[in-house]
């Protein structure tokens, strides 16, 4: 990946994540955070992996984020923005957050990249990224595949437990 | 003529700055070719709709009013551009933007006829839903933020009826790529060259479901809740005026051509047709199109308005599992046929 393409999408995104944080509309907060769904895209585009790049969009910014529009519409924005943007504890949240970058920059100096595994950038150009996904998905991960369905099935059927007032 | 060829066909055998120029050139003359339809698909809708009425439709600027949309774009061009005084200023003007934007990008995914593409990618078809998703973000956003209550709830209720019929969509496309085994939609078109009429006959139950949502994904009659003019004036673009509004009224009839051209492409054979045409390899593309848009006026002339709950009801309690039938039903039919 071009080094200059990933520092503007790593600056990018973090001063638009920082500028969704700090909006004290949240409309506001959330269109910032579709951009930044779509640099994020555009990161996973640049590192080879085209079908997560659409998932990104298709399901972040195109389903999630417009229920979260959905539901924030709803709200009364006036007295949303009357208040302070953050609780009190936010200077001790702050702390918390840079111990644990701090943390994340005295390890990186430790990393030993991994042995190198079949999937190499040729072999995915060859057969499509969706293609070996898929495979992959159904054949050596079938498992953990299957589970993570089972969740998401309960989840649906939390979901729809909750939203039907009497059950018969 | 061969310089032509091979900038049209063959880019790689130019220098990347000249291959950026190849693909902004192509890019400009779909634009110009999706504009000047759009401006004839509007007086091709108030003409066929006006005859099925028994009407004329537009007769007074030039001969049959071929003249109408031109006068059309002139007014709206020179009308007051008035803003609410509450409403969100930036939001109110990305909106129609972000509307238009998200219709004419998934164009460029478009095969026109065999290698001729903007971009020739391998998820074509999720970068089409991905773009459709965001069309969404033109509608609500424009509904909240004109803050009147009109707006509101045609936003709302267009971004329920969108994510709703998005899921219809996405499954009633996936028995196209299972029997395609491709997302480029350049494959999917090749693919269909061994069955005659192309996936139209082994999919069309999937046919059916894509051509119900598109309907709705369009905010089309029936399912135009979201601008409904009988109950919310004009819902989400009620308080739009002059370019902004044809804005998104361009944006509507992009959206339409949009969906026919994915239609077409994963159902009906795309470029090709019962013959060759000679010199003219777009043109069964463009048979098909007119076809499609003809099919929109139609049913807009002929079914009344949905209710909200029976829109619903639809898509999640009909149109899903159908979708999920077929899915279910191809996969079955590919695995018999491989043995």
């Amino acid at each position: 990946m071009n080094p200059y393409l990933f520092g503007y999408l790593g600056a990018a995104i973090l001063a638009l994540s920082a500028l969704s944080l700090t909006r004290k509309n949240p409309v506001h907060a959330v269109l910032y955070m579709i951009v930044m769904f779509f640099h994020l895209a555009v990161l996973y585009l640049g590192l080879g992996a085209e079908f997560l790049a659409a998932v990104q969009i298709i399901v972040y910014a195109g389903a999630i984020l417009v229920l979260f529009l959905f539901v924030i519409m709803v709200l009364n924005i006036k007295e949303e923005m009357e208040g302070e943007r953050f609780s009190g504890g936010w200077p001790f949240g702050i702390a918390i957050a840079s111990g644990l970058f701090l943390l994340v920059v005295l390890i990186t100096g430790n990393i030993v990249p991994g042995q190198q595994g079949p999937y190499t950038p040729g072999v995915i150009a060859a057969q499509t990224n969706t293609k070996l996904v898929g495979t992959l998905l159904y054949t050596q991960y079938i498992f953990p595949f299957e589970i993570a369905s089972l969740i998401l099935l309960v989840a649906v059927v939390g979901a729809i437990v909750l939203a039907k007032k009497k059950l018969r | 003529m061969d310089l032509l060829y091979n900038a049209v066909f063959r880019p790689e055998t130019y220098s990347p700055l000249i291959q950026v120029l190849i693909i902004l050139a192509k890019a400009l003359v779909v634009v110009g070719v999706l504009m000047l339809h759009v401006t004839y698909a509007t007086y091709f809708e108030r003409k066929s709709i006006g005859h099925m009425q028994v009407r004329l439709g537009p007769m007074r600027v030039g001969p049959h009013g071929l003249l109408q949309p031109i006068a059309d774009f002139i007014k709206l061009f020179f009308k007051e551009d008035i803003i609410p005084a509450s409403a969100d200023k930036p939001i109110f003007f990305i909106a129609p933007a972000i509307s238009i934007f998200a219709g004419m990008t998934a164009i460029s995914v478009i095969p026109f006829f065999s290698g001729f593409v903007v971009a020739n990618i391998n998820i074509g078809l999720l970068f089409i839903f991905a773009m459709s998703s965001l069309n969404a973000y033109g509608v609500v956003l424009a509904g909240w933020a004109s803050n009147s209550k009109y707006s509101f709830l045609g936003g709302l209720r267009s971004s329920a009826q969108v994510i709703s019929y998005e899921i219809a969509m996405g499954l009633s496309l996936v028995g196209v790529m299972m029997m395609a085994g491709s997302l480029n939609l350049s494959e999917i078109v090749r693919a269909q060259q061994r069955f005659p009429g192309g996936f139209f006959w082994p999919q069309a139950l999937g046919f059916f479901v894509f051509m119900v949502a598109a309907f709705a994904e369009t905010n089309r009659t029936p399912f135009d809740l979201p601008e409904a003019e009988s109950e919310l004036v004009a819902g989400y673009f009620t308080e739009y005026s002059g370019m902004r509004f044809a804005l998104f009224y361009v944006a509507e009839y992009i959206g339409m051509i949009v969906m026919s051209l994915v239609g077409i492409t994963c159902f009906l054979g795309g470029w090709n047709g019962p013959f060759a045409i000679p010199y003219l390899p777009f043109a069964w593309l463009f048979i098909k199109l007119y076809l499609f848009i003809f099919f929109f006026y139609w049913v807009r002339a002929t079914l009344p308005r949905y209710r909200y709950d029976q829109l619903m009801a639809l898509g999640w309690k009909l149109l899903i599992p159908l979708a999920l039938l077929n899915i279910i039903g191809t996969g079955l039919v590919k695995m018999l046929l491989k043995g």
